[in-house]
């Protein structure tokens, strides 16, 4: 199976660690991506803000350039939930409004491209590993069964709602990501917040508002007893991961949940050396999580500095596993 | 996005009128029953100075002022709950991005407690039309000087650990063709106006 793929920004550096995983699992899946040659930002919640034409025309050069690659079956798939909203937004108002379409084309025009709505399918990365490939074809490569771990599957918002190109999974309690994670043999929790918003942006605009709604994963997490948060997005686990620490601090709390992109989990059932995944790219540890399953990951990279205010209350830790 | 809906108006255009004509497709918001879902589902409803029910009843009522003067759009994280939910299937999260449009044009986001909001989106905006790409160190280094110079202190640890993890670049990433982007970019101004 052969798509085009759009890493964007994130997956260029913040997160590595989910393009190196989706690399990794891709080979033993059979799934060849051939990435947009010269591709430019989605503008994210950004650029819309500020410039509606703007923002449709700088998605629209990616789509131009996605609808030029001669090989990959007229789709285009995006492991960040931004992109691939903003990719599948464009197309879809395209469609709808000749009116736009026309403009977004007479911008386009101006570098020489030009995209015709619909002649790409934009895909989110889990959708076609659930649905291309499918459960059965996953779990013929699991050699690792990720027995013991128990995994709070986290979906975000975008890639459930608003379903710009059809939806692949219920818009407010998804269960395509518990079954991929039950297939690799992890014990998977109830988890009501899955589709809760991690805060996208908030954390440069209101961080009392952002940390709330992160608190409010953590401890969802938590109550369930989760040894790891599953993720699909880089903003989510971002926000989850290296602001865990503001969190804890900023509401005495002691949480130490790591948070894993579940191509990650998938190379760990896979048999994948942690290192080929981008493992010990996390904030927070997850050696602890990890070793319950017998997977030795690498020791993180920068380790993180204990920063627990002296005032805070007593609370349960982690084992630490040296 | 002039929609054929101001052209046929026997009277002239209300706010309602105008929100409606700069958002994308329909938005339905002339159907809106006042149910308070929105509201409801909104992670960071209880921030907001009016909810977006409430934000529709005064578009509704022709109060642009306040309207553009309020948090909400700001506040709006860009979930897609209420949209989901929204039994008139109004394009909520489509209008909250066309309020910050207009708000940004009036200006008067600069009386509601969200004054910064707009300048992070702009300096985001600036970097990917000189790169092609986002650059996350040069726009929190520039929103944080900016706004919280204080604040550099408390987040240049996770900044500095994010570089020591190899999960930020020191400097940007340039596109091959970014002559291209920026003439795309520069007609699209053209034709789209400020919007």
């Amino acid at each position: 199976m052969k798509y085009g793929y759009y890493p964007g920004c994130s997956l260029e550096r913040n997160a590595i660690a989910y393009h190196k995983s989706a690399m990794a699992v891709a080979a033993p899946l059979e799934i060849e991506f051939v990435e947009v040659e010269d591709w430019n930002c989605c503008g994210a919640t950004e650029y819309i803000t500020v410039d509606l034409l703007g923002a449709h025309a700088l998605v629209g050069r990616n789509l131009a350039l996605a609808a030029q690659q001669p090989d990959n079956g007229h789709q285009l798939v995006a492991p960040c939930s931004a992109c691939f909203l903003n990719l599948s937004k464009t197309d879809r108002y395209m469609l709808d409004s000749p009116e736009l379409a026309e403009k977004v084309n007479a911008a386009l025009a101006a570098g020489g491209l030009h995209y015709t709505p619909g002649s790409v399918r934009v895909r989110h990365l889990l959708d076609v590993i659930v649905n291309d490939v499918g459960y059965d074809a996953v779990a013929e490569k699991v050699t690792r069964p990720l027995q013991g771990l128990r995994v709070a599957p986290y979906y975000g918002c975008l890639i459930v709602r608003p379903g710009y190109q059809g939806v692949f999974d219920d818009p407010e309690y998804p269960t395509s990501l518990d079954k991929l994670m039950r297939t690799l043999g992890a014990k998977v929790v109830d988890f009501p917040l899955k589709t809760h918003c991690c805060g996208g942006h908030m954390t440069q605009i209101s961080q009392s508002t952002a940390f709330e709604l992160i608190r409010r994963l953590l401890k969802n997490a938590a109550d369930y007893d989760a040894d790891v948060i599953v993720t699909l997005c880089p903003m989510c686990q971002l926000n989850l991961d290296a602001y865990q620490d503001a969190v804890n601090r900023h509401f005495k709390t002691d949480y130490h949940i790591p948070i894993l992109y579940f191509t990650q989990l998938m190379g760990l059932a896979f048999g994948i050396p942690p290192k080929e995944l981008g493992i010990g790219k996390e904030f927070v540890d997850a050696r602890p999580a990890l070793a319950k399953v017998g997977a030795e990951a690498p020791a993180p990279e920068a380790p993180r500095r204990k920063r627990r205010p002296k005032e805070a209350l007593p609370m349960p830790r982690m084992p630490e596993e040296e | 996005m002039a929609t054929a809906t101001t052209t046929t108006l026997a009277r002239a255009p209300t706010f309602l009128d105008e929100v409606i004509a700069a958002t994308p497709g329909d938005p339905h918001l002339e159907l809106c029953l006042q149910c308070g879902t929105c509201g409801g589902s909104c992670p960071s409803g209880p921030d907001m100075d009016h909810t977006p029910r409430h934000l529709f009843a005064l578009i509704a009522a022709g109060m642009k002022d306040e309207v553009l003067r309020s948090n909400t759009p700001w506040y709006c994280v860009s979930c897609y709950y209420c949209m989901a939910r929204c039994p008139q299937e109004i394009h909520i999260t489509d209008l909250m991005y066309t309020l910050k449009r207009m708000a940004i044009q009036e200006g008067l986001y600069r009386e509601s407690s969200a004054a910064e909001a707009p300048e992070f989106s702009e300096t985001f905006i600036d970097l990917v039309e000189n790169y092609g790409r986002s650059f996350e160190l040069g726009l929190a280094t520039r929103h944080y000087l900016r706004h919280h110079p204080l604040d550099v202190v408390k987040m240049a640890p996770m900044a500095l650990d994010l570089l020591r993890k190899g999960r930020m670049d020191l400097t940007p990433r340039r596109i091959k063709k970014i002559d291209q982007l920026k003439a795309i970019l520069a007609k699209a101004r053209e034709l789209g106006g400020a919007a």
